[in-house]
């Protein structure tokens, strides 16, 4: 399973606690994790990515194992201690507004 | 039991305000959305229970939330404005062509005779409409693919479709308005639309009477004489006496004709609200005074009406669409302010006290009168 930690907000909205955990097909990428993440949380759909050309919104960004994922492509592979489920993808809104 | 229903959109949550019809106490329940930007929230006249809030965060875009139980619970329903197609180009600040881009929704205007039916202003401007209760959204791309709309160009606070009124005795008449690109009207139930902008005179544009570009703040009206309309502009209180086809000014004795909200007492269609503000390069009450103008006269002849309001030390502002008057006897007036207050009014306006005062800054207010 893959551990995503959403930030306070998307929690909220997705009325959920703590990491959620997602059944993501191999190869573990940005865009398998989020498309498992909006199917099991549709509410979700176009708060982290644009709901059409599915880009990354400029204020969200992606971590995972002490480094910034957020421009890499979305088709690459995240390291295999995300894939195993040992380190959370992080979903994560940006320092912003002073 | 009579009361009214006071729905607050602030920059940091949404807040419910209750009262019997005596409008004397108060229940204050939020933050619903706590953290999040609420542009406009505003119940169905079909089905009172129903209300709809605009959501939207700078972090992570637009949210619609839907409630069926008069507020005490909400879910979220569609969030996808989609322009129909290409989306074309408008005149950006440097005067180059800059693309159409969705951003927030900043006003949503139920239908008047069917809950699921819900018209949706946004920014970048557009018309758009859902008929599934939110789950889905379309745009009428009649308006943003006017002949006019490259040269429309945004104002200060964007190029935003914020005021949206819909006639109760002709349901394929709407009047919308635009900052900055003016005023529009569609007779064909939004597959057309065109500028009613003529009368309107703004300095601040290259060609002061300009078919476009105007900056218009807020339009009003009164549901008994559609084809009567208010207007606070950039500048100058209008009104129009042809549904829009020509405006002339109704600013009068106004100290200032300065401002953003404007509203039509529920009874007396004659009788005006406005809220004065200083100049556009400062966005506060003038003289740290907070003063509504009433006119009944329809506008020229305008009474400044301070009971209850602050008078010394009061620097705020009050937004286009955060001023709203209930239907009881007499007629209410709310209106909320940047510094957070929300005032309220069961005389018509000649006396005012304050429901709440340290909430977040008011973007909106809306009240439902409820029987």
């Amino acid at each position: 399973m893959i551990r995503v930690v959403l930030p306070t907000h998307l929690r909220t909205l997705a009325r959920v606690d703590g990491e959620v955990s997602l059944e993501v097909p191999a190869p573990t990428t940005q865009r398998a994790i989020l498309d498992a993440l909006e199917t099991s949380y549709p509410m979700l759909r176009g708060t982290i990515r644009d709901h059409v050309t599915k880009e990354r919104r400029p204020f969200v960004r992606f971590y995972a194992c002490e480094e910034d994922y957020s421009h890499e492509p979305p088709d690459a592979p995240l390291p295999d201690a995300v894939a195993t489920g040992n380190e959370p993808f992080l979903v994560v809104g940006a320092m912003a507004g002073g | 039991m009579r009361g009214v229903r006071v729905l607050v959109g602030t920059r940091k949550g949404a807040f419910v305000l209750t009262s019997t019809a005596k409008r004397k106490r108060w229940k204050v329940t939020g933050p619903y959305f706590g953290g999040w930007e609420i542009y406009h929230i505003k119940g169905s006249a079909a089905d009172p229970n129903r209300i709809y809030a605009s959501q939207s965060s700078g972090w992570f875009g637009q949210m619609i939330q839907r409630s069926n139980d008069g507020g005490k619970t909400w879910a979220p329903v569609g969030n996808q404005f989609t322009y129909d197609g290409l989306p074309g180009t408008h005149q950006w600040y440097d005067g180059t062509q800059h693309p159409w881009e969705f951003k927030r929704v900043w006003h949503l205007e139920p239908s008047l005779t069917d809950p699921d039916t819900v018209w949706a202003g946004v920014e970048d401007a557009a018309m758009f409409r859902t008929t599934d209760g939110g789950t889905t959204w379309q745009e009428l791309p009649g308006l943003r693919t006017h002949t006019s709309a490259p040269r429309w160009a945004p104002g200060a606070g964007g190029m935003c479709l914020h005021t949206i009124l819909l006639d109760p005795t002709d349901p394929k008449r709407i009047f919308i308005a635009i900052s900055a690109a003016g005023a529009f009207r569609t007779d064909d139930g939004g597959a057309t639309w065109r500028p009613i902008n003529r009368g309107l005179r703004s300095a601040q544009i290259p060609d002061p009477n300009a078919e476009v570009g105007h900056c218009v703040h807020r339009i009003g009206m009164h549901k008994s004489r559609p084809q009567v309309l208010f207007m606070q502009k950039h500048w100058d209180v209008m009104r129009s006496d042809d549904a829009g086809d020509s405006w002339h000014e109704v600013s009068g004795n106004l100290p200032t004709d300065f401002g953003f909200t404007l509203d039509v007492h529920a009874h007396e269609p004659e009788t005006v609200y406005v809220v004065p503000i200083k100049s556009d390069s400062e966005h506060y009450t003038a003289d740290g005074q907070l003063r509504v103008y009433r006119s009944r006269t329809g506008g020229n002849e305008w009474e400044p009406l301070s009971k209850g309001l602050p008078q010394r030390d009061c620097y705020v502002n009050v937004l286009r669409d955060a001023m709203a008057v209930d239907t009881l006897d007499a007629c209410g007036i709310y209106f909320g302010t940047t510094g957070g207050q929300v005032y309220g009014s069961a005389d018509a306006g000649d006396s005012w006290a304050p429901i709440v005062r340290d909430l977040p800054a008011v973007l909106s207010v809306e009240v439902q009168t409820l029987q």
